[in-house]
């Protein structure tokens, strides 16, 4: 459009060129590993042509198969524990004045965002080799109620989110028109509150789908997620068959946030 | 009139506690809880094959900053150690700058959209950040690889004969932390920025500032909560830094992280591990408690 | 019908405590269109919420019919709110939001379904019935927060501002609307509103409140024409107020010598006046222009402003002592007597028109 030369108040000269930068920055990386997942040849610099090849070598791969199979066992399990305690746990928080100790609860429970991966992983893999040494199991168990557990903040915030949003007078005007609290819940809040789960939920699945650190620590020996199979990996030659894990992990990833992201349009 | 008063709800009746309690148990048991163990930890003596034995000792924290030397019991610095305390730090601050750098203008740019646009760009900075940080570092690490597609450019043009050695550099650590911790700088930001009421800029230039001056003496100010925010998301997970270092620096660059993690591996000393674990705990509080000031601080003056 | 007897509430405690309702005792009649007015944070909002069970009183009793509101909770009181902001359930279509109270009443299917189209008629929504509230306008919420609270049939339905939302016109649709509403189905009505107009025009009984007290209830004719303190005589409408000192007695009315001089006779408060010093409010429609210090004129005075308004003519005077006095002359073609701007001018007041404050 070809407007009149005026004022433009919010330029300000370079930051538009360093903000393409930046976009071109964060994008290019994540598509030229999903455009060499294609790739004919080894080569993840040269272009050897299309091909479905990494995505079939990694189909026939039994490691990456039982990889792929406990991630995702981990992500529906973890994400729905995390959820649940997460509405519990935001109903709590938001439905009352501020009280004594109320900081202390938060920090708890965001205590997986405000401490570094690394030292969580840590006191996870002390903690879980003590109770090992009492019990003698070492089985699976441990890694989900690891998961279950950092889930936890992710899941809650989209959740405390849309409680807080939520008018108090609607749940007023239900128990007015005869609701008693329990139908007033399942009727008025939990319904309203609904897009924050599921927003929650995805969030959560997300997460640990992703995980990579407490993962690796607290997993059993011979027990590999999809990431900490790829990290695994690293120490042998990086074929494109790492690629192809990738841009499936990435797909569904982006397909989350996305309806997330729609999700959280419609409630305003 | 009193409107905040009575709010009868399911919640009201049963005690908060009863819906907290899945919750806190949850993460007491399995995340803030251990923090105390590894604490405990921290003042252990280290068993021959990894474990620890029941038996108080100081020896881990001072092994932090010192060592003795085997054959004559002098003590010096811990010389390894404090190389890579100062890798951490100033490869954390560097990435924090340089992420600020990026980030304020693309959060400007972002709020200065019209506003209907506005949560698309947001989108796609967010889309990065949710996907995996393990894939992100391996796009990373194939752009930059001898054999990755920078170098390969750069050859194909005859610009360099040789591949530049970026891989298993600082300046790769620093460049993979940029790029996956870009977004949390331009989240609080953008936060700041939106909500920035732009006539205050008109009053600036009304008032014969050009637009450096209006960036420097308004705009900036105004948003430094952001700004401040924006540095501590950047600056904490990027001094506990493990995937990063470990993918991008090649096991010979460590950061804070993987001496940790080296301690409860090939180095077999938990109790030193437990001691590291619990200074970059220290550190990360610390910043914290800096954040809270300085947003405290600034607090009074944004409704 | 409604006994509010003794009722106080004071949220907080210590330093920061409140007292939003300070000993307020009222009875509300059946059938009547009760109205409590005042300005915000006078306490009148939480008296409505008190009734409806949102606010345990701190002291006193609710009754309704002789039985003891106060240990009951919300959905077990026989009373039912529209809301300031409607409060309508986003998740539900228009006819759902209706049939709501019912519902929860565990009523017949059958039955719901007729209250509903019944109110949905009485309200005429019914072509609405399966929208959802975000797809109708503010006018059309309005009537099914209405409809949705008179569903149940309540002994008694609470309004929270509810037309405070509503633009200019679509106010005065609703303020007749409700008056019928009010009328068909015979329920006591207690309506919360900060617009004098608007109180004076539905009610049949006024209760003024300030700083969390009640301060008169009575007709919308007797707080206007009679209000008992100052505070009622400046909230609604416009007074001039002249001091003077009591002179003497005739019957219902006293003879307040003016301080600015000159006698008025004017009407006696309930309760007696604090002293011998008193106010007396004269609102300006009760005065008229007559000769300067003739033996008619009440009080005598310059006009110092013109003002036009229409329907009516605002006199701007300046009473001998520099007391500001306003009078207000409706404009109709035979209107002889006309000032102008510095004329010297005698107000005279009837005998028993103007009225002397309790305070």
């Amino acid at each position: 459009m070809a407007e009149p030369k005026g004022f433009n108040v919010k330029k300000q000269h370079g930051f538009t060129t360093i903000a393409v930068l930046c976009f071109l920055l964060l994008y290019t990386p994540i598509i030229l590993l999903v455009l060499y997942s294609f790739n004919a040849g080894t080569s993840i610099a040269i272009w050897e042509g299309f091909s479905w090849r990494w995505y079939i070598s990694t189909w026939g791969n039994e490691q990456v198969k039982e990889a792929a199979l406990l991630s995702l066992w981990l992500a529906i399990v973890s994400s729905a524990v995390a959820t649940s305690v997460a509405v519990l746990a935001a109903l709590a928080t938001t439905r009352r004045a501020p009280y004594k100790g109320q900081t202390v609860v938060f920090a708890i429970i965001n205590q997986p965002l405000m401490v570094p991966e690394i030292v969580t992983a840590v006191a996870l893999l002390i903690f879980f080799a003590l109770i090992k040494n009492y019990t003698g199991y070492t089985g699976g168990a441990y890694l989900f109620i690891a998961h279950s557990a950092f889930c936890v903040p992710f899941a809650y915030m989209p959740i405390r989110a849309r409680l807080q949003g939520m008018d108090l007078t609607l749940e007023q005007a239900a128990s007015d028109l005869y609701g008693t609290p329990l139908r007033v819940f399942r009727k008025v809040t939990l319904p309203l509150l609904w897009p924050g789960i599921l927003a929650g939920a995805m969030l959560a699945f997300v997460i640990s789908l992703d995980d990579v650190v407490i993962t690796e620590f607290v997993k059993a020996a011979g027990q590999d997620t999809l990431p900490t199979y790829m990290l695994g990996q690293l120490r042998r030659v990086v074929t494109p068959e790492v690629n192809a894990i990738s841009t499936v992990l990435l797909a569904i990833s982006v397909t989350m946030v996305i309806v997330y992201f729609i999700l959280n349009q419609r409630k305003n | 009139m009193a409107n905040a008063t009575h709010r009868p709800s399911f919640t009201e009746r049963h005690s908060q506690w009863v819906l907290l309690a899945p919750a806190l148990t949850l993460l007491c048991v399995a995340a803030f809880g251990p923090l105390f163990i590894v604490a405990i930890y921290s003042f252990l003596t280290p068993g021959d094959y990894g474990g620890v034995v029941w038996k108080f000792s100081t020896e881990a924290w001072f092994n932090v900053f010192a060592e003795r030397d085997i054959f004559d019991e002098t003590i010096g610095f811990a010389d390894a150690h404090l190389a890579i305390f100062w890798r951490s730090l100033r490869l954390a601050l560097i990435t924090t700058v340089v992420a600020f750098l990026f980030g304020f203008p693309t959060a400007y740019f972002i709020a200065t959209r019209p506003a209907h646009q506005r949560n698309l760009w947001m989108l796609l900075i967010m889309v990065p950040f949710w996907t995996n940080l393990l894939i992100r570092t391996f796009a990373i690490m194939e752009l930059i690889r001898n054999e990755g597609v920078v170098n390969t450019l750069l050859m194909g043009l005859g610009i360099i004969n040789e591949p530049i050695q970026m891989l298993y550099t600082d300046f790769a650590i620093m460049v993979g932390m940029l790029y996956v911790y870009l977004p949390l700088m331009v989240l609080p930001i953008y936060a700041s920025l939106e909500r920035f009421d732009f006539s205050l800029v008109e009053a600036g230039y009304d008032l014969y500032a050009n637009r450096l001056k209006v960036l420097r003496k308004v705009i900036l100010p105004v948003t430094r909560p952001g700004i401040v925010a924006g540095s501590i998301l950047v600056l904490i997970p990027a001094l506990g830094a493990y995937v990063t270092p470990r993918v991008l620096g090649g096991g010979k660059r460590m950061m804070l992280g993987n001496l940790i993690e080296l301690q409860f591996g090939q180095g077999r000393n938990w109790p030193l591990g437990a001691a590291l674990a619990m200074l970059l705990l220290l550190i990360v509080m610390a910043t914290m408690v800096f954040y809270v000031r300085a947003a405290g601080r600034e607090g009074g003056g944004h409704g | 019908m409604i006994e509010i007897d003794s009722v106080s509430k004071v949220f907080g405690s210590g330093a920061t405590a409140f007292t939003a309702l300070n000993d307020v005792s009222v009875t509300i009649r059946e059938n009547e269109f009760f109205t409590l007015l005042g300005p915000s944070g006078c306490g009148k909002t939480t008296l409505l919420r008190t009734i409806a069970g949102f606010n345990a009183p701190s002291s006193g009793s609710v009754r309704l019919d002789g039985e003891d509101l106060v240990a009951l909770p919300p959905y077990k009181r026989p009373v039912n709110t529209v809301f300031q902001n409607y409060a309508l359930f986003p998740h539900m279509t228009v006819a759902e939001n209706i049939g709501f109270g019912l519902d929860m009443l565990n009523r017949p299917k059958s039955e719901i379904k007729a209250t509903v189209a019944e109110m949905l008629e009485l309200v005429q929504m019914t072509p609405m019935a399966d929208r959802r509230t975000s797809e109708i306008s503010g006018g059309q919420q309005q009537r099914v927060a209405l409809a949705r609270a008179l569903a149940p049939r309540p002994k008694v339905l609470l309004l929270d501002e509810p037309l405070s939302a509503l633009d200019y016109k679509l106010r005065k649709g609703m303020q007749v609307e409700l008056k019928r509403l009010q009328n068909e189905t015979g329920i006591t009505f207690v309506f919360v509103t900060h617009d004098q107009e608007e109180a004076l025009s539905m009610s049949d009984r006024i209760a003024v409140m300030s700083n969390s007290r009640i301060l008169q209830v009575g007709s919308p004719h007797d707080i206007y024409d009679h209000p008992a303190e100052r505070f009622v005589a400046e909230f609604i409408g416009e007074t001039n107020f002249l001091t003077g000192k009591i002179a003497g007695q005739e019957g219902e009315t006293l003879r307040v010598a003016l301080d600015v001089g000159g006698e008025i006779i004017a009407r006696q408060p309930p309760g007696d006046p604090a002293g011998q010093a008193v106010t007396v409010a004269v609102r300006p429609e009760h005065a008229h222009f007559c000769a300067p210090d003739s033996a008619e004129a009440t009080v005598t005075g310059e006009v110092s402003n013109v003002v036009y308004l229409g329907t009516d003519t605002h006199f701007h005077l300046v009473l001998s002592d520099g007391t500001p006095f306003a009078l207000r002359l409706q404009n109709t073609p035979e209107r002889a007597a006309d000032a102008k701007l510095g004329d010297r001018v005698g107000i005279r007041v009837a005998p028993g028109v103007a009225q002397v404050l309790r305070d």
